[in-house]
């Protein structure tokens, strides 16, 4: 076990949450997801505590946390951009919108700028399907995407960052 | 607000609220729906409020953000009441002229109305708008009218008059209504949902649980989350008389990850419930007690499959079993446990106020009631549609759908998710319900109608629902993790132009094993895309096969892909 990220301060806000857990085995998942939003991803010595809390073996835990999707086990970056992968975008064009973003963040989905800046994945479908095809920056929703407005979004967005 | 301790506390609360509010009071309704909320209309709303500060109408008009309307194309939509008029594709800019014109008025503002596409006139009410007028909202009518975190707005609607009613039935006589009504359960599989109940009823053991599979995963579909989202209490009364038909005293909704606002509204809902004594120790004075709790999903698509849902509320990895033993007998930490969806737990309270007869006189033989569409892709309407079982789909596509935009032709539509089948122009007139579907080689599924038009590739459209199904199997069994691996491997080597003469028959050779083998039903409907296209659309595959040529334009070949 590595002591990189396990800082007092980050331990004290691991068992705040799961003080508020009685360590059930049925909370495993719950308590994953509270961990994922104040942490960002699920650091290895959180998980190991995570299982000793809830008197699993660390492979279960582990097990869990990479089997469902919105799990992860590295850090991301400063804005999440999702790429909605679901059919009625997908047949109106979203696989190019994709190769678009991937092209100019130079990472593929599920990846991270190495400056931490994006993080860039796919979605099955945010149900936004009027728009078709969309993506998502943080919370706001990207219509009728091509790959003109992804250099658009994504150069507005640059700008706007620095 | 004290607990309602009876029936009649609950009818004297309703007539207060009634009494409280003026039917001839202006309402201003945006919708916020998560396709008009894409749309910008927060900013519409936030507009609404300053305007009406401005000309000092805050008290005189109520403004109310609703769920999803379902004709999510002409977004962001705005309906004011009495007068009745719907305004599509509001913008903040257009709310002042809104205000003045309308709400102070009483005109119109013409240009912001529906433009009938085939008269060219212009429509203002709602109700006459085609998208409209050929659907029959019985479940998601009242979208438009409630604030979903208003359970005042609920019960002034009529909301919880189906739970009293309930009451005052045995709950074998409850089991025998739904029975009656042929009701069948909307989350894919179309399973009597009485014949659910009554073995979960008669099985040994307790606790029984009731859960709610709000795990919407179908990609191109969101009916589910609509419903939760606009009227999650509609949702949490068939939940409670579920319960006290089966006789359960806790449930589950199981939502996706992806739905915040669904599953905010359903908090809301819940708290609401739980405050007024709807939910929680001797509901209205009943003797009977329920609790309902919300567990979010993880982002697990096979996790809308029964036995792998409880696993993933048991806290594990959601991975089916095989169902020798029925979730009615052994389910939840393996006690006798009821699952439904969303959709068919909203239609209980209507069956119970209505009448098993009612409902049954809606749809086709062998399937009641309505069922909730989202229909999208190279579409007119992209929206929610709700239809009676056995509407065709002709009917759906082009008279409430408006047909294919950009004068291109009709190919095909796709029912059932991902794990469904493409219907093509030739069965057009088939009346939608479970059986027609599956008889075609599609399903039902849990809604999802997605439209393609002539430049959409079939084989293209295969290797996508293979590729999503593969990375979602939970590689359980060998026959969907390895099976479903190959054909991606296969149709990725067809839309690459280096597919071989003999890729056609290994295709069909691993869909029957899949049929055959898979332990659960995402395994054995998953070659569904693959089978259907060959049956209907075998023409491209042997276009991509032997002539190295996509018909739809879509696929590029390796000797083109070097140029770009």
């Amino acid at each position: 076990m590595s002591d990189e990220g396990s800082t007092p301060v980050k331990n004290e806000k691991l068992e705040r949450i799961l003080a508020s857990f009685s360590g059930e085995r049925s909370e495993l998942i719950p308590i994953l997801q509270r961990v994922q939003e104040e942490f960002g991803y699920l650091p290895e010595e959180v998980m190991k505590r995570i299982a000793d809390f809830t008197r699993t073996p660390e492979c279960t835990v582990f097990g869990v946390a990479t089997f469902y999707a919105q799990f992860r086990l590295t850090p991301t970056g400063k804005k999440i951009i999702r790429v909605c992968r679901g059919t009625a975008c997908h047949v109106r064009g979203s696989a190019k919108v994709l190769a678009e973003v991937e092209k100019r963040l130079g990472i593929r989905a599920g990846e991270t700028t190495p400056d931490l800046e994006y993080t860039l994945e796919t979605v099955a479908c945010i149900g936004a399907c009027a728009l078709a095809p969309t993506m998502t920056i943080g919370g706001k929703t990207y219509g009728k995407m091509t790959t003109k407005k992804v250099a658009e979004v994504l150069g507005d967005y640059d700008r706007s960052a620095k | 607000m004290t607990k309602l301790k009876s029936v009649k506390e609950l009818e004297a609360l309703r007539q207060s609220i009634i009494s409280r509010r003026d039917a001839a009071q202006t309402v201003i309704s945006v919708c916020g729906g998560t396709g008009c909320h894409s749309h910008g209309c927060q900013r519409v709303v936030a507009a609404f409020r300053e305007e009406l500060e401005k000309q000092n109408l805050g008290d005189k008009v109520s403004l109310k953000i609703s769920g999803c309307h379902g004709f999510c194309e002409r977004g962001p939509l705005v309906v004011i009441r009495p007068h009745d008029i719907l305004y599509q594709r509001v913008r903040d800019k257009d709310v002042p002229e809104i205000v003045t014109q309308t709400v102070v008025k009483g005109n119109r503002v013409d240009r912001l109305l529906y433009t009938d596409r085939v008269t060219g006139q212009k429509i203002a009410n709602e109700t006459e708008v085609p998208f409209y007028k050929l659907q029959s909202r019985l479940i998601f009518g009242s979208n438009g009218f409630i604030d979903p975190t208003s359970i005042e707005d609920y019960i002034a609607i009529g909301g919880y008059t189906a739970l009293p009613r309930a009451f005052k039935m045995k709950p074998e006589e409850i089991i025998a209504e739904i029975k009656k009504s042929g009701l069948r359960g909307r989350g894919g599989a179309g399973f009597p949902t009485g014949l659910k109940w009554e073995s979960t009823r008669n099985a040994p053991g307790k606790p029984k649980y009731v859960i709610c599979n709000a795990d919407e995963g179908d990609p191109g579909a969101f009916m589910d989350r609509s419903l939760v989202e606009g009227n999650p209490h509609s949702v949490l009364e068939g939940m409670i008389i579920g319960a006290y038909a089966i006789g359960s005293h806790e449930g589950f909704i199981y939502i996706r990850n992806e739905y915040p606002l669904a599953v905010k509204h359903m908090r809301i809902a819940i708290e609401q419930a739980e405050k007024y004594g709807l939910l929680g120790e001797n509901i209205l004075g009943s003797g009977f007690s329920f609790s309902v709790k919300i567990k979010r999903g993880g982002g697990a698509f096979v996790c809308g499959e029964s036995t792998a849902l409880m696993a993933s509320l048991e806290g594990k990895v959601g991975e089916p079993r095989a169902k020798y033993i029925h979730t009615s007998e052994q389910g939840l930490w393996g006690k006798p446990s009821n699952l439904n969806n969303v959709e068919t737990w909203a239609n209980v309270p209507l069956i119970i106020n209505k009448g098993a007869d009612w409902y049954a006189k809606i749809g086709t033989e062998g399937s009641k009631g309505t069922k909730i569409f989202a229909l999208v892709g190279n579409i007119t309407n992209t929206g929610l549609v709700e239809v009676p079982m056995g509407t065709t789909l002709r009917k759906i596509i082009f008279e409430i759908g408006g047909g294919i935009p950009k004068g291109r032709k009709f190919k095909a539509v796709q029912t059932g998710g991902p794990s469904g089948g493409v219907i093509p122009e030739g069965l057009l007139d088939l009346p939608v319900d479970f059986d027609e579907l599956t008889k075609v080689g599609s399903m039902m599924g849990s809604g999802g109608m997605i439209v393609m038009d002539e430049k959409t590739c079939m084989v293209d459209i295969a290797r996508y629902y293979i590729g999503f199904l593969e990375e979602e199997s939970c590689g359980k069994c060998v026959p969907c993790r390895e099976g479903l691996r190959q054909m991606k491997y296969i149709l990725d080597r067809i839309v690459a132009g280096q597919g071989r003469e003999e890729d056609i028959t290994l295709l069909e050779e691993l869909s029957a094993t899949l049929v055959d083998a898979s332990l659960c039903q995402l395994g054995a409907t998953a070659p569904n895309p693959v089978m259907s296209t060959l049956k209907y659309f075998r023409d491209e595959y042997l276009a991509h096969i032997t002539e190295k040529r996509c018909p739809a334009g879509v696929c590029k070949f390796a000797a083109v892909e070097t140029k770009s």
